[in-house]
């Protein structure tokens, strides 16, 4: 215990050494954090008037960075399942970067549902009362819950094990890294059936939005981990083999072609048919009665993901730099596709075809930026903590010789 | 790594101690001014809000008479600080035997906007931001799509002869699906067929906004304002005691009306009788003859919510009794 202790207690010392870029960024970080602290200050005095938001569009961008996010995080496991059920040993330590990289998500997304709650004071009423299994979002509320507890118990673990040398029992995580995947997908699906369950909002009301969620999540998530191992292995100092990234690069190939199979699908239902259950979808992509706010959103994500499939389809995608632009483009399209293109069309129009637009304000954007810094910062501190460790350049057996020194 | 390996070779332990506590000590200085900083707008916050008395109050259906009672009193104590008035607020239980019915005469309806006013005064809805419970669609005759109608239609005079009126509020489902999506069940269906909200549970996630096809449900975006001189002192704890920010509330039928025998506001306001409301388990209530004798049509059936509003255009029409009943809209809530 005491030796856990310890341990905690210098995992929290590491996160404050660095050189000057690790300082530098951490500070430029935790600015943007006390900016989205200040804006939601604001708002939880004066209420939700300080967003974009109305009765008529009632979901705005926190619950469209909510989305964007449960899907990362569930896209973390692609990292993992390739090593256990493929058995490619040599990634195995890959898993504990995707693994803490689905703790950030989780965490990111339980504070955008906090921001979003019009009394966050009340949160705890969904203990007293839990209105299970009727409402959805109480199945996402342990969904989420759950996923989180699953990977910060394996990442935990592993890095507890390798700090005091010692080799992890199987037995101890691997049902759980099993589980977890499960888990990975069940976190997703039931996201998207907390929209697809609204027989009220004909747009999200349709079979094909849960594979199509599992589709371009499974595509960001990757993308956003290949970025971040390049980041790793530049800055950090630890080895990731190239290995590691044709995989993850193959595995956001096939999602991202998936998804774009699958937007032709829907796109072809809605506007063959041309059934009442087009507006909003006419909406999102050519504007309806002279509103056309969403339409530059949505052209920019489809530009942006066929850019992005374009060139990994093509040969010169082995280079390292054109991969890295694919997996930006990927990553932005699909924030807007689901975040932008996902939740507000649903509202527009409303329910008595009224058509009253969306635009964020500044407040919200600044709350928004703040959790997306926040996670950063966090998933940094988790990074800059766990490579030493991996590495073996902090051990248990050191803590006796200096207190204060990491080697 | 680099800078550690520096700290290593540059120092001994002491002085990296000593430096690194300086640093340290500078920087968590620095980073509470600037978190206090940050957070100084809740400065403004209307702490009342926020007592142990309402964060450990039950949820409605939990509270004992004498728990509700308290709260009541609290309540009352609060409307009296703020509006300076006594209000008559009581907590108005469902009466047995009943299940209300709203039907609407759209060949009367002239579109003239005072049931929206009446409810708005009879409610305490929120003057600004503004929050009305009903919403009036000018609709071109020959259509019931509501995506022709119009929600912001101003004429000198009303009603314009192509068009007809529509008016909508809560058609207090007898299969919601704004309750089913609720994660704290602060909102329910009782007994008598109301779909109610308790205004001291929702935690304002808004989901019901999203589930309801009837746009029916309104959101406090920010404090609501009622002046002083406006407010209804006839209160009950279900429906029209004034809200705080951040939750959700909706039309409920008048409860703190109907449930006294007493007709809605909307109906009595109306100019042209077009609003019929009553007990639809009495076969003798205007209602149970409206839904038997006339072409009743509910708004969306096809999304299966069973509304307990319905529309209906004049003409009777003689139909063999034997071969209709009334329609049944059972379930009655799990109130
Ligand atoms: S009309 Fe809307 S708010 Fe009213 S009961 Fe039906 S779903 Fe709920
Ligand atoms: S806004 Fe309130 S009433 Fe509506 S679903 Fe959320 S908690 Fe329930």
């Amino acid at each position: 215990m005491k030796m856990y202790l310890r341990f905690l207690w210098r995992c929290f010392r590491l996160s404050f050494v660095g050189d000057w870029r690790y300082y530098a960024w951490m500070l430029l970080l935790s600015v943007i954090v006390l900016l989205g602290l200040n804006a939601y200050a604001k708002q939880l005095v004066y209420g939700l008037v300080t967003t974009g938001m109305t009765d008529q569009v009632s979901w705005g961008l926190y619950i469209a960075n909510f989305t964007y996010l449960v899907g990362m995080a569930a896209a973390a496991v692609m990292v993992v399942i390739p090593v256990y059920i493929y058995g490619r040993r040599e990634l195995h330590d890959l898993v504990i970067f995707g693994e803490l990289f689905a703790v950030v998500a989780i965490i990111m997304c339980l504070l955008f549902v906090q921001v979003d709650l019009g009394r966050p004071d009340r949160f705890m009423h969904m203990l007293w009362r839990f209105n299970f299994p009727v409402s959805m979002l109480t199945w996402d509320v342990i969904a989420l819950g759950g996923y989180l507890l699953l990977n910060l118990h394996i990442c935990g673990y592993l890095i507890y094990c390798a700090y005091r040398g010692v080799h992890p029992s199987r037995r101890f995580y691997i049902p759980f890294v099993f589980i977890a995947i499960a888990w990975a997908i069940s976190i997703h699906t039931v996201t998207a059936f907390l929209f697809v369950g609204l027989g009220g909002r004909p747009f999200w009301n349709a079979a094909i939005i849960a594979p199509r969620f599992l589709a371009s999540a499974f595509a960001a998530g990757p993308a956003f981990i290949i970025l971040t191992l390049q980041v790793i292995r530049r800055y950090a100092g630890y080895h990731v083999g190239d290995d590691a990234l044709k995989l993850l690069r193959n595995i956001v190939t096939i999602a991202l072609t998936v998804n774009m199979f699958l937007l032709i699908c829907e796109l072809f239902t809605e506007f063959y048919a041309d059934s009442a259950h087009i507006v909003s979808i006419k909406y999102l992509f050519f504007g309806l009665h002279g509103h056309y706010g969403l339409v530059p959103w949505i052209w920019t994500a489809t530009v942006l993901n066929s850019i992005a499939l374009f060139i990994l389809y093509l040969p010169f995608r082995r280079s390292l730099r054109f991969m890295n632009i694919a997996c930006v483009c990927m990553i932005v399209g699909i924030w807007i596709e689901k975040g932008m293109g996902l939740v507000v069309p649903a509202f527009i129009p409303s329910p008595l075809g009224e058509l009253v637009e969306y635009q964020p304000t500044l407040n919200e954007t600044l709350v928004c930026l703040g959790i997306w810094a926040f996670g950063l910062l966090l998933y940094t501190i988790f990074v800059r903590i766990s490579v030493p460790v991996l590495t073996g350049r902090v051990t248990a057996d050191d803590a006796s010789e200096s207190h204060s020194v990491p080697r | 790594m680099t800078s550690e390996d520096q700290l290593v070779a540059t120092g001994g332990r002491d002085n990296l101690t000593r430096r690194s506590f300086l640093r340290g000590s500078l920087g968590a200085a620095g980073g509470a001014a600037a978190l206090a900083a940050a957070m100084s707008p809740l400065r403004h916050m209307d702490t009342e809000d926020f007592t142990v008395e309402k964060f450990l109050q039950k949820h409605y259906k939990e509270m004992s008479p004498s728990d509700m009672e308290a709260v009541l009193e609290r309540i009352r104590g609060e409307v009296e600080k703020r509006y300076a008035i006594r209000p008559e607020l009581r907590d108005i239980k469902a009466n047995d035997g009943v299940e209300f019915a709203y039907a609407l005469h759209l060949g009367r309806c002239i579109g003239c906007r005072r049931c929206v006013h009446a409810c708005v005064a009879e409610n305490n809805t929120s003057r600004s931001p503004e929050i009305q419970y009903i919403r009036v669609l000018e609709m071109p005759k020959g259509s019931i799509d509501l995506e022709q109608g119009r929600h912001d239609y101003d004429r000198p005079k009303v009603p314009d002869p192509d068009h007809y009126y529509m008016p909508i509020q809560c058609h207090q489902c007898a299969n919601p699906p704004c309750v089913k999506v609720c994660p704290v069940e602060a909102t329910w269906q009782e007994q008598d067929g109301l779909v109610v909200i308790d205004y001291d549970w929702c935690i304002g996630c808004r989901y019901c906004e999203a589930a309801c096809p009837y746009w029916a449900r309104r959101f406090n975006f920010a404090e609501p304002q009622v002046p002083r001189e406006n407010i209804n002192p006839n209160m009950a704890y279900l429906s029209n005691r004034p809200r705080k920010q951040g939750v959700m509330e909706k039309c409920h039928f008048c409860i703190q009306r109907t449930r006294e025998g007493r007709m809605p506001a909307c109906l009595e306001v109306c100019p042209v009788g077009a609003r019929k409301f009553g007990n639809i388990l009495d076969p003798e209530s205007e209602v149970s003859q409206i839904l038997n004798n006339k072409h009743v049509f509910v708004l969306k059936e096809e999304v299966g919510t069973l509304p307990r509003f319905f529309y209906y255009f004049d003409e009777d029409y003689p139909r063999s009794e034997s071969l209709v009943s009334l329609p049944v809209i059972s379930g009655g809530g799990h109130a």
